[in-house]
């Protein structure tokens, strides 16, 4: 329908329109204010603390971003079929630990290895949480609040009091995120490929629209012939081989895993995605909204240190960023659904 | 839809008798069977078997140290479950719940501690509470902004305010009076003496949500947002009140958590609104809205606080526990859907066998 509109709108004015209409879209692509916030944040952190930008800290700034960047795209696959994965933090935990626990299992082990098998562990958690999610027909918001308490007591019962420390990894596998290739750290490019490849299986291929398509309308989408299950199933089992992925980099970048790795995560991860302009009932967003949400989000902490605001304020200060954001998106489609209204009166 | 299928085929097409075996097909529950076998007994008799079963297999679990220790636990949690109920009955949630309480705790603390008089500083904290309710309420109910996205923006921003207020210090030098009455127990049965205002705030909002029409019209409302303003329920004013609730009852929470530990710290409470959700939807309350029950939701919260009470009497490694409770609510949510999958498989074969004699 609202295709159509456009088709007729963009045809009748001036042959320019084109080149018009194109600017237009940009100025209406909802990364675009993301993009500014993110750009003015950091401009303005740099003109009062010149150290902000060294190449030290343009690293911390990427390394910080990685690991919810990662989660984001998982959490945004899923969001926009009107789904939710809480169980996020939990699941990296398990990974994170599982990985430690093998390093000093089998110290020799390769590391592509290491990826592959926490990669797999994370694709298996992810599935159950998609399995029961499908089978059942029950909310996502439950079934993974549900396994979001069942993951992390695995991972206490698992874990008990042991931590695994750096010194328990290879040096190489630590090296990932000390490491810079062209000024990036190695796991921040792996990040960005993530974030490339699912954001052109989102916009170019089939499967992609076709969540598209679930969040907007699981019933139109179940009478156009979408299977709804196979492909919601499938999100969860990405989201989970994300979350393994993250996992798997937290045991890279942080000094120590143990039972409690990643608590708390999921709602960060939520907000990264809301902040990037993933509307929460599915249907709209973009998988590079939510990383940029994601880099958004850990750079603000990162600034406000600069300027020397008390830490006390940060969280404060997110919670902000989070409304401000909802609210955003809140003028921006009734603003859409107002020009829709007045072109359809037109058309009549 | 029916007739277009029965004019394609020639020949006339067996039909299903649909005198007798459609009158046995199961049908609403009506009068004491609905009340009996409805979703939140389920969780009530679940929750009569274990405590009869702890009573005799664990040794010192039926005592009044066990009623009041159980009890003290569950506190903050079934409190907060009363507006949550509502809530989420109205197909809405409240993720700002634990925040809320951390922040009034956090303001108790500093206003205490900056020398103002206790019950001053306590109304503060509540009116804090309301306020913060009410900031959910007019971003929700008014400007129609979606719950779940406000409100972890909101848990993100009143956590935030209690650092601000309290940064990480902590104060814990309450009066000495007053910290004692909230851990005292009435008389020899080891019931708190402040179970008596909690069962006032429960029978409150029992009472709102099942014998008012306000109440009533939360079901509507989870239903269907448009059929019910259609037959007059203003909808924006109902959930708007329920959300000043939840900050009023999320307040009261914060205020016991730091008398209750004598500790006023930013990071009380955090985590509380998942444990308060799942234990909410373990006592029957659809997400989806228009189900539930105050009586299902209290044994719901009761039937969490015991299990682990008697795990943690049991020596079952404390950690351990919190997988019970995600075990626990998957089941709970699952159960019935496994259960409507067997009912349809049993209702198709039936259907299949009354065609089948037919064509005989």
């Amino acid at each position: 329908m609202s295709s159509a509109l456009d088709h007729k709108n963009a045809t009748t004015p001036a042959p320019d329109a084109g080149a018009r209409g194109a600017v237009a879209s940009l100025l209406r692509m909802r990364e675009l204010p993301v993009l500014i916030a993110l750009a003015l944040l950091v401009l303005i952190t740099y003109l009062i603390n010149p150290l902000f930008l060294t190449a030290q800290g343009v690293k911390d700034l990427l390394l910080n971003a990685t690991i919810i960047m990662i989660l984001a795209v998982g959490q945004t696959l899923l969001i926009i079929t009107r789904n939710i994965d809480l169980s996020v933090g939990s699941m990296l935990g398990l990974v994170a630990f599982g990985t430690g626990s093998l390093f000093s299992a089998m110290p020799d082990v390769p590391i592509i290895a290491v990826f592959v098998i926490g990669m797999a562990f994370g694709a298996l958690l992810g599935a159950v949480n998609g399995a029961l999610v499908t089978l059942a027909k029950v909310p996502a918001l439950v079934i993974t609040l549900g396994t979001l308490y069942v993951y992390r007591g695995l991972n206490n019962a698992w874990a008990g009091g042991k931590q695994y420390f750096a010194g328990d990894r290879p040096e190489e596998f630590g090296a990932l995120s000390v490491n810079t290739f062209l000024g990036f750290p190695v796991i921040t490019l792996l990040a960005i490929v993530v974030v490339i490849a699912v954001a052109i299986y989102m916009s170019g291929t089939r499967p992609g629209r076709d969540l598209y398509a679930i969040g907007s309308d699981p019933d139109a989408a179940t009478a156009f012939g979408i299977k709804v299950s196979k492909r919601v199933f499938l999100a969860f089992l990405a989201n989970g081989a994300l979350a393994g992925l993250a996992g798997v980099l937290y045991a890279s970048r942080f000094n120590s895993v143990g039972a409690t790795t990643g608590t708390g995560m999921e709602l960060t991860v939520v907000a990264a995605a809301v902040v990037g302009g993933v509307a929460i009932f599915g249907g709209s967003g973009s998988v590079t909204g939510a990383a940029l949400g994601a880099v958004l989000l850990t750079t603000i902490t990162s600034s406000l240190t600069a300027l020397r605001v008390d830490k006390f304020w940060q969280q404060a200060i997110v919670g902000v960023l989070i409304l401000t954001a909802i609210i955003i998106d809140r003028v921006a489609s009734l603003r859409t659904a107002k020009k829709l209204r007045i072109s359809e009166a037109r058309n009549v | 839809m029916s007739e277009t299928t029965s004019t394609t085929s020639t020949a006339p097409a067996p039909v299903a008798d649909n005198t007798k075996p459609l009158a046995s097909e199961p049908k609403g529950r009506t009068g004491a069977a609905r009340i009996l076998m409805g979703r939140d007994a389920v969780t009530i008799y679940a929750l009569v078997a274990f405590l009869i079963y702890a009573a005799i297999a664990i040794p010192r679990f039926a005592s009044p140290v066990t009623t009041g220790f159980l009890l003290l636990d569950v506190i903050p949690v079934l409190l907060i479950a009363m507006p949550m109920t509502l809530i989420i009955i109205t197909g809405e949630i409240d993720l700002s719940v634990a925040s809320t309480a951390g922040l009034t705790s956090a303001l108790m603390g500093v206003l205490w501690a900056g020398g103002t008089d206790i019950w001053l500083a306590l109304a503060i904290s509540l009116l804090a509470g309301i306020a913060a309710g009410m900031f959910n309420g007019f971003l929700i109910a008014v400007l129609g902004l979606p719950s779940l996205a406000v409100t972890i923006g909101t848990l993100a921003l009143f956590r935030g305010l209690a650092l601000v207020i309290i940064g990480d210090n902590a104060v814990a030098n309450f009066p000495k009076a007053l910290t004692a009455f909230f851990t005292s127990k009435i008389g020899g049965t080891g019931i708190p003496t402040v179970m008596i205002g909690v069962v006032v705030v429960m029978v409150f909002f029992g009472v709102l949500l099942h014998f008012t029409p306000f109440g009533r019209g939360l079901y509507a409302m989870g239903y269907s947002k448009e059929a019910a303003s259609f037959v007059g329920i203003n909808v924006a004013r109902s959930k708007f009140w329920l959300y000043v609730g939840s900050g009023a009852v999320s307040a009261l929470a914060g205020i016991y958590w730091t008398l209750r530990y004598t500790s006023a710290r930013s990071d009380n409470a955090s985590g509380l609104e998942l444990a308060v959700i799942a234990a909410v939807l373990l006592g029957g309350v659809s997400i989806f809205g228009g189900k539930g029950s105050i009586p299902g939701v209290i044994a719901g919260v009761l039937l969490i606080g015991t299990l682990n009470y008697a795990l943690r009497l049991a020596r079952v490694s404390d950690v351990v526990l919190i997988t019970v409770t995600g075990l626990l609510l998957i089941l709970s949510v699952v159960a019935p859907s496994i259960g409507s999958a067997i009912r349809q498989w049993r209702h198709t074969r039936r259907v299949r066998r009354s065609f089948t004699r037919k064509a005989t």
